[in-house]
């Protein structure tokens, strides 16, 4: 491994450089959460009267809740009166002033992933300004997507300058009540990003490389909301290869997205938070609520994760095919090393007529992580001809690691033409013997086989990502053979 | 000059004591045929032989080249000239037939100083040596052995020897399941690497093989 664990819990112990957003002052509420702290958040951010009944309606739902144990997963009670809801930009203490004082194990890593080089300072926290003009770059996409009528930018900035767009959209795909931890970011998420593609524009770029100079400010309660109207499409990619600088234990985000009719919109995740060291002491709980909305007919909402990060992992991208002929696809990639537990998978929920959904979930498990697939398909009686195709499959390396799959269907139109597929392996000692006889290094054979694996995924992955998530892929299983 | 010098070779695979005592010479430009029995050992010898860790070799010796080939793994063995033909060549999901190859060529390269091929230069070489053994162009395209029949696996078998031309194959049971027009393709590929530097060790249950491939010492 290239980077020890050690160094990097070492990293995150250092002060976190980057606040949330810009204007805001420089104090932060004390740990604690009551309708004050709720009331403090929204005022600090200058919220409209609408967005504050609305956090706070979200929180007293959110205390008459449960947080949910029907997960496979296992980790000490979280709580929730000892985090702060409001953190402004700290003092850089200890943050390095240039990648001469980086640990050169980190960019060791960050060289492997393939992250280029002006980007590699500003995730390993060196002061960015110091290093390159990210301000100038931004400015010429925003120039460019604002010509084409695009709106991207910060949600509270869409707070500021769209309030009509956030009230009519937001919380129309993911209630504010929905589920634990989607009431308790819709009572208090800090910030996060907004997507308007007005009818029928073609985002003229993918959203990603933009996305990656202000991944920075990605923060512990996030909150996308994207919508693309009549017959336009947009592709999204959320996160970044390199393992961040994160010092939140507790991330739970809510990403909703509107397709209308003939709208497209492409979300692709690349997570790889801190997933805790070898003991499986430390890792980034992610509790996170994704869902799309095929609210049009012929509209498509394509989800791809590629999720090799976090102790915890607690998500399932989903699609509700509202419209008639609407598509919802889901292809991930879910990889638990050491302690990792991921319980990952998604819903389509069939109501419109002729409806499609697509899964295809490739689970790797290797150390002794616990790996699930927990997927719903539901056909509603009123969605007639609707047809799913499921394929999971499972690759467990060595003998300690599991994997589980718990596949729910529900099918109320005889119509409906539902499939479903499923498969465990072991990587094969039979095929790394084969590979090793022909002269394969076993490291090479291991990122061979772990690749043909999860090839039709990275298939769906925008081109630049689908090498860097391999690199990654190859990164997280270091040492898991051989 | 002795290619392979087997000594007193004995080798257990789950406790169970298969090989005891195997004695063998093989020099360059010979051809042998190790026949028996099913369970007579010919496949732990050749698996032995390849480096395959669950098998644990309890005495004797074993030399390549004079060099001690039992400390060597797996994959610095194929690198230095030792090739296994699979009698059950593996599937690999995904993993492109000719990605592997190549790859698999070049480490040998590498490990040899040499440079590593380009993909032209691969491509014009796999083509070539495809076609002497009958192989259609989707074999390019598909992944190892997946969804291969028993006959297209063994001729994948022979067309990577015949890309990685070992100083010494070793094929086990590579003629088992074919036909006749395949078991004459397969022999004529592996009586091409026929030379006076190079040795071929045949494991089969058949006499029809050596028909085709006559050995000098059987």
């Amino acid at each position: 491994m290239s980077s020890k664990p050690q160094d990097v819990e070492a990293l995150l112990a250092q002060k976190y450089r980057h606040g949330f957003i810009t204007d805001i002052e420089s104090d932060s509420l004390p740990p604690g959460l009551d309708e004050g702290v709720v009331a403090a958040i929204s005022r600090k951010k200058h919220e409209p009267q609408f967005l504050l009944d609305w956090r706070l309606k979200a929180f007293r739902h959110w205390q008459t809740m449960q947080e949910p144990t029907w997960a496979h997963v296992h980790y000490k009670p979280i709580d929730y009166q000892d985090i702060s809801y409001y953190s402004a930009p700290r003092a850089p203490a200890n943050a390095p002033k240039s990648l001469d004082e980086v640990d050169p194990k980190l960019l060791a890593t960050y060289a492997k992933l393939g992250i280029p080089l002006h980007e590699r300072a500003r995730l390993a926290g060196v002061a960015v300004d110091a290093v390159f003009d990210s301000v100038s770059v931004a400015t010429t996409f925003k120039e460019k997507l604002g010509k084409a009528g695009v709106i991207f930018c910060s949600f509270s900035d869409a707070v500021r300058d769209h309030p009509q767009l956030i009230e009519r959209y937001l919380g129309t795909v993911v209630p504010p009540g929905d589920n634990f931890f989607a009431a308790l970011n819709s009572a208090v998420f800090s910030d996060g990003s907004f997507v308007y593609v007005p009818p029928g524009v073609r985002c003229p770029m993918e959203l990603s490389t933009y996305f990656r100079i202000n991944a920075a400010k990605t923060g512990q309660f996030e909150r996308t909301l994207i919508i693309a109207a009549e017959g336009a499409s947009v592709s999204y990619l959320e996160g970044c290869t390199a393992p961040m600088r994160d010092e939140n234990q507790l991330h739970a985000a809510v990403v909703e997205l509107v397709a209308l009719d003939n709208a497209q919109i492409k979300y692709s995740t690349v997570q790889n938070w801190y997933p805790g060291d070898e003991n499986g002491l430390g890792g980034i709980y992610n509790f996170v609520t994704k869902r799309g909305e095929c609210r049009g007919r012929d509209s498509k909402i394509s989800w791809t994760q590629v999720e090799t990060g976090s102790a915890i992992t607690w998500k399932y991208p989903s699609c509700i095919l509202k419209g008639d002929n609407s598509i919802g696809e889901f292809y991930s990639v879910a990889v638990a090393n050491n302690y990792q537990q991921a319980d990952t998978g998604t819903k389509m929920i069939h109501i419109g007529r002729n409806t499609k959904s697509t899964i295809v979930s490739k689970g790797i498990s290797a150390g002794h992580a616990e790996n699930t697939y927990r997927g719903l398909v539901k056909i509603l009686p009123s969605a007639a001809g609707a047809r799913n195709f499921t394929q999971c499959d499972s690759l467990l390396m060595g003998p300690t690691c599991a994997a589980h799959t718990f596949p729910y269907m529900e099918v109320k139109n005889p119509t409906a033409t539902v499939e479903h597929e499923a498969s465990t392996s072991k990587i094969g000692e039979d095929q790394l013997f084969y590979c090793l006889q022909r002269g394969i290094s076993a490291e090479d054979a291991v990122n061979m086989i772990v690749s043909g694996f999860c090839k039709v995924v990275f298939k769906e992955l925008p081109m630049e990502f689908a090498v860097e998530a391999q690199n990654l892929l190859s990164v997280s299983l270091e040492g898991a053979v051989g | 000059m002795i290619l392979l010098k087997i000594t007193d070779l004995s080798a257990r695979v789950a406790g169970k004591d298969i090989l005891k005592g195997v004695n063998l010479e093989v020099r360059a430009g010979e051809v042998h045929a190790i026949m028996g029995p099913n369970g007579s050992g010919k496949s732990t010898l050749a698996q032995v032989l390849a480096g395959r860790e669950d098998y644990e070799v309890t005495g004797g010796s074993v030399t390549f080249e004079g060099r001690d080939l039992l400390a060597l793994p797996a994959e610095e063995r194929a690198r230095t000239g030792l090739f296994l033909g699979f009698q059950y060549p593996v599937e690999i999901p995904g993993v492109n037939n000719v990605y592997l190859l190549k790859a698999a060529l070049n480490a040998k390269r590498k490990a040899a100083g040499e440079p590593e091929v380009d993909a032209y230069e691969f491509l014009t070489l796999i083509r070539q040596k495809m076609k002497f053994m009958h192989m259609s162009e989707s074999f390019l395209t598909r992944g190892v052995n997946e969804g291969f029949s028993g006959g297209e696996k063994k001729r994948n078998e022979v067309l990577q020897m015949l890309v990685l031309e070992p100083k010494l194959a070793i094929l086990d049971e590579t003629d088992s399941g074919l036909d006749i027009d395949a078991l004459k393709v397969v022999s004529a590929g592996v009586n091409s690497l026929r030379s006076p530097e190079r040795a071929v060790v045949l494991v089969t249950h058949y006499q029809r093989l050596l028909d085709y491939i006559v050995p000098d010492q059987a």
